[in-house]
């Protein structure tokens, strides 16, 4: 009972300074902290790039990335990621000049080229498990699927998003927390593309080069 | 602090067309079209040097690497609408604090791994093969 006391005392006294402070709108620091977790995903992102950096050249005496990439699926790949991404933006300006029905459909050929990626990577996979390449072949295939496939991983929660901000914007509109989704989901989508261009420089391209 | 700057604009209507405070700017279809130019660019290149053979594998290594570097920034400026303006500095400086973080794990991995890798007796048949 009196610790109860106690903290209403002492919730009063806070609320007293409390009085001092303007409200704070609904949202207005949603994009800085978002971009925040972004910074903290690039770290995740970073442990994974020096994880393959140092087991990448073990192979146990496995196949090594000569015998393994095709860099031609993996330029498509980019393609794709890119082509996404400046859809991605059109979307936004659609959605800057209010056209719903115009962002939706940006937001679908977006979900689109992502959906393409993530069945090429797919089928990458396969083909690599197919051939033996699994990640418990080797410590350089274990860090490889780490790696690509946690971006794989980003991607398809991306689209999730994406699917489910298109359902929200078909119910309710471009309402403020839309646009504040949809400006998150911008830079998600494009921080996505920022990694893919670190995994295909270093992991595809140097792999070919060893 | 930036909160206190900028509540008043907030409170207000959402991002409007000239509203570029708070948030990041918006882009306009020049700087996504550029954008998106000079990745398709800075993407072909080094694909074209891997897969062409044009260069000795040591350099081709270091210039997609710098491609690589300058297309991260590209995509920095014209696509994540990265200022050193955009949430009163906030934004840049988050950036700058990860990416020391970033250099130092990455490097600092790498270069103690090697350095031990060097250094130590190999451990198995392949480890030996691949011994310099």
């Amino acid at each position: 009972m009196s610790a109860d006391t106690m903290t209403a005392n002492g919730g009063e006294q806070v609320a007293f300074y409390d009085l001092d402070e303007h409200d704070h709108p609904e949202g207005g620091s949603t994009l800085l902290g978002f971009w925040i977790y972004l910074m903290s995903d690039c770290l995740i992102f970073a442990m994974l790039f020096a994880t393959y950096g140092v087991l990448g050249h073990n192979y146990a005496g496995g196949p090594g990335p000569r015998q393994l990439f095709e860099l031609p699926l993996v330029a498509l790949n980019t393609a794709m990621l890119l082509f996404s991404s400046i859809t991605y933006g059109f979307a936004m300006l659609a959605m800057n000049q209010n056209k719903v029905t115009q962002t939706q459909i940006w937001l679908l050929v977006t979900a689109l080229f992502g959906i393409a990626f993530l069945t090429i990577e797919l089928t990458e996979f396969a083909a690599l498990i197919h051939e033996g390449a699994t990640p418990q072949r080797s410590a350089f295939l274990s860090a490889f699927f780490t790696l690509v496939g946690t971006h794989g991983l980003h991607v398809t929660f991306g689209l999730v998003w994406l699917f489910t901000l298109m359902v929200q914007i078909g119910t309710k509109g471009l309402i403020p927390a839309n646009r504040r989704r949809l400006m998150c989901l911008s830079l998600f989508w494009h921080f996505l593309d920022v990694i893919w261009i670190g995994v295909f420089t270093f992991v595809y391209l140097m792999g070919m080069l060893r | 602090m930036s909160a206190h700057q900028h509540a008043p604009h907030a409170a207000g209507e959402p991002h409007g067309h000239g509203d570029h405070e708070g948030g990041a700017a918006h882009g306009s279809y020049g700087s996504y079209l550029l954008g998106f130019g000079l990745s398709v660019v800075l993407t072909a290149i080094p694909f074209w040097l891997v897969m062409a053979h044009v260069l000795p594998n040591q350099v081709a290594g270091y210039v997609i690497m710098a491609f690589a570097a300058i297309q991260i920034v590209v995509h920095m400026i014209l696509f994540l609408h990265l200022d050193s303006k955009s949430e009163a500095g906030w934004n840049m400086m988050a950036l700058a604090f990860t990416v020391v973080v970033l250099v130092i794990t990455l490097s600092g991995s790498l270069w103690v791994m090697y350095n031990m890798n060097t250094n130590m007796m190999p451990m198995s048949v392949e480890d030996m093969r691949q011994m310099p």
